[in-house]
């Protein structure tokens, strides 16, 4: 028979007994329903989370370092010292050069004392470049990012502005509100003192807030006591550097006024030999356009003769996880679709019995065996898509509900709205034609016991 | 349609041969010998009543003829195809194009109309629709029951049912018509009218008839050979007149 035939066929037996026929393709659909329930959540939880990581712009970074510092850390780089070079501003614009690079900028970062409101406190101060504006971490953000990258402006991390404005919490209290907390300081004033490192070839110049001058031992470098007045623009609520570590930044100033500083690093001591107008940074990170190019840009950098760190293999066992997450979803998600299928040949099965004369007449009149044996299958396949079609619309639907629901309790945490809830094209084309496999499958046995049906028995009774 | 002398010249071929032919139905211990051993010859174009009493085994004979069952031993040739040696798929093929069946409880499917009914055989045989329709309306038509082709069986009378069940029996175009008992439901003068087509069929569209029944008078108005089964065996076998006006009296030489 031809296929238009026995879909034509096929839909009006399972309209003959639709009370039946429906109640096996609603098993289809709940069984369709949570298979796509729950991969979608699966879906939808890691395509957050990667989401999140790409915006903490943590997986297109790469910190370079010089392979001098990375020994003295024990790290298992190339130890051959040829090959290590200093980290300075020539380094860095080749490295801005390569293929695939956004920015490679200096990590600027040191702890100092500063003053607010007459009171003296000490803190790590890192630089950000403009770039940093998307990051993640700035989205609940009270006050707003740095108007320039030389702007002589402060962006205060949450726990650092509690400490400025004496807000302390206790633990088991509840956390104080951000807006709360950055009201009073925004707009105030805050003054660095830091150690600015000059050559002592030049006479240096002197800003107006200008400190003591000390030399360092017999070198070209002196050490001038600085100040510089900050205006805070900003709270941020989470932690931009949360994988920095020990070095963790407290408060954030514009990267180009960060260097204009020249501030005295470690590193500025190990590199006495290096003299000249060029400074020799810490550590640098390099911001690549596209996390899969990640791998090599890396290479490149390290061919140069630097060490580097990325957290794009914190990112793969992530995927890894997510993987086992995914399996486990989708297995208990197919469970009840097994369980539907069951249905489907009890289904068949006694349609087979209904219909053993309406068999035994179609052979007579010149059926062959595959011609009873397709015809079942149509059935077996057309409530398979009914059902899966259905069981889509179901899932998604309890889907949207679940994810409106926990978004509800999300804007009551005060905790901005989250998709974790994603049905892609390629997990609707699935679910619908795994529920058509999984029907075809249960309709095989069903299928050829109507295909050998003996046609005499089945017309011996009237 | 056939002419006259393509009928002659089917009379002289034999249109079944069965030799031996055994249909053995097993019950436990013991065994049924539905048919036992009946060996006859039908040729081209004849209109066979095949008579007995109930269980004597017709339908079984009937159906082995049918390819619907295969023979415990023995064989039967149909146009030279031998059915034993068919495999699945070629006696459901033989089924289709060399067979109609006609039943006494009519065996239309009730889910259907009576046009799907009818061409329910062109599906099997995948005809295209459109030729499928048009077959179906010819075959309606020559049996005169054009009018209900929208209806499904129930809403039919039983001489209407057993019509639309000829005219799918008839929509193939077969060599051979196997009626088992097809007015056995019907009351006498219904009975007629049906036997009347079944007749037509066999003189004007030159088809080989085999009709099992039990009704003695009805094969002697119809009939040109009554063979008489008793416990599977065959006990008689005559050729005979025809007593209905304007039929195979004339017919025959
Ligand atoms: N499938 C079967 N299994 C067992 N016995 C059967 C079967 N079909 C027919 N018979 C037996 O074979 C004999 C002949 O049956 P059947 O051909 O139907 O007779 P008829 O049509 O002449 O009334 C009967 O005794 C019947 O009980
Ligand atoms: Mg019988």
């Amino acid at each position: 028979m031809k296929i238009p035939d026995l879909s034509e066929l096929a839909v009006r037996n399972l309209r003959e007994s639709v009370l039946r026929n429906s109640l096996t393709t609603v098993g289809i659909s709940v069984g369709v329903a949570s298979l796509v329930a729950m991969l979608s959540l699966g879906t939808g939880l890691q395509q957050m989370f990667t989401r999140r990581l790409e915006k903490s712009g943590l997986f297109n970074t790469v910190v370079v370092s010089s392979r001098r510092d990375a020994r003295g850390m024990g790290s298992d780089n190339d130890p051959n010292p040829a090959e290590s070079r200093v980290l300075d501003e020539p380094a860095r614009r080749e490295m801005e050069k390569l293929p695939n690079v956004a920015e490679a900028y200096p990590d600027i970062r040191f702890r100092t004392d500063l003053h607010f409101e007459g009171k003296l406190h000490s803190t790590v101060v890192s630089a950000l470049p403009q770039s940093a504006k998307s990051n993640d971490a700035f989205d609940g953000m009270q006050g707003s990012f740095f108007s320039s990258d030389t702007a002589p402006e402060a962006i205060l991390q949450k726990s650092f502005a509690e400490e400025l404005s004496g807000m302390k919490p206790v633990p088991g209290d509840p956390e104080p509100n951000t807006a709360d907390l950055a009201r009073p300081l925004l707009g105030k004033e805050i003054t660095l003192l830091y150690a600015q490192r000059e050559a002592a070839a030049q006479p240096p110049l002197r800003p107006s807030d200008a400190g003591s001058s000390d030399s360092v031992a017999g070198t070209e470098y002196s050490v001038i006591s600085r100040e510089q007045k900050l205006k805070i623009v900003g709270v941020c609520d989470l932690d931009p550097e949360s994988m920095r570590g020990m070095m963790r930044g407290r408060l954030f100033v514009p990267q180009k006024l960060a260097e204009s500083l020249h501030v005295m690093g470690a590193a500025d001591l190990r590199e006495l030999s290096h003299a000249g107008d060029e400074p020799v940074y810490g550590s640098i990170s390099v911001r690549v356009k596209d996390p899969s190019k990640v791998n090599g840009v890396e290479d490149a950098i390290k061919k140069m003769g630097f060490s580097t760190f990325s957290i794009l293999d914190a990112s793969r066992s992530l995927q890894q996880v997510f993987k086992v997450l995914f399996a486990f979803l989708g297995i208990f998600g197919s469970l009840a679709l097994t369980v539907a299928s069951i249905g489907i040949v009890n289904t068949l099965v006694m349609a087979i019995l209904e219909r053993r004369r309406e068999i035994g007449i179609m052979k007579a009149i010149g059926a062959s065996d595959a011609d009873v044996k397709k015809l079942f299958f149509a059935e077996a396949g057309a409530m398979g898509i009914l059902g899966g079609i259905v069981g889509l619309v179901f899932g998604w639907a309890i889907g949207q509900i679940i994810n409106f629901g926990t978004n509800i309790y999300l804007r009551r945490q005060s905790i901005p709205p989250e998709h974790f809830w994603a049905v892609p094209w390629w997990l609707a084309v699935g679910a619908v034609l795994f529920a058509v496999i999984v029907s075809l499958v249960s309709g095989l046995y069903p299928a050829s016991r109507a295909a050998r049906l003996d046609p005499v028995q089945a017309l011996r009774y009237e | 349609m056939t002419t006259a002398p393509t009928i002659y010249a089917a009379r002289e071929t034999v249109a079944i041969r069965s030799e031996n032919l055994c249909r053995h139905y097993r019950m436990g211990e013991t065994v049924i010998r539905a048919v036992d051993g009946v060996s006859l010859d039908v040729r081209a174009g004849e209109f066979v009543a095949l008579l007995g009493s109930s269980g004597s085994g017709k339908s079984s004979m009937l159906n082995l003829i049918a390819g619907l069952d295969r023979p415990t031993s023995g064989s039967v040739v149909v146009r030279e195809r031998d059915l034993a040696k068919l495999s699945r798929e070629e006696l459901a093929k033989y089924r289709l194009h060399v067979v109609g069946m006609v039943f006494q409880s009519f065996n239309l499917i009730p889910s259907m109309t009576v046009a799907e009914n009818v061409e329910l055989p062109l599906r099997f045989a995948e005809v295209e629709r459109g030729r499928r329709e048009s077959l179906a309306l010819e075959a309606l038509d020559r049996v005169g029951l054009r009018a209900r082709i929208a209806h499904r069986p129930t809403e039919l009378s039983g001489g209407e049912q057993q019509r639309a069940a000829l005219a799918r029996a008839l929509i193939n175009r077969p060599q051979l018509l196997l009626a088992d008992e097809p007015t056995g439901n019907l009351d006498s003068h219904t009975g007629i009218e049906i036997m009347d087509l079944i007749r037509e069929f066999n003189q004007h569209l030159g088809m080989t008839v085999v009709m099992v029944t039990h009704e003695r008078a009805l094969a002697e108005r119809y009939a040109q050979r009554m063979i008489s089964l008793a416990d599977g065996r065959l006990v008689d076998d005559r050729p005979h007149t025809p007593h209905a006006p304007g039929g195979a009296r004339e017919a025959r030489p």
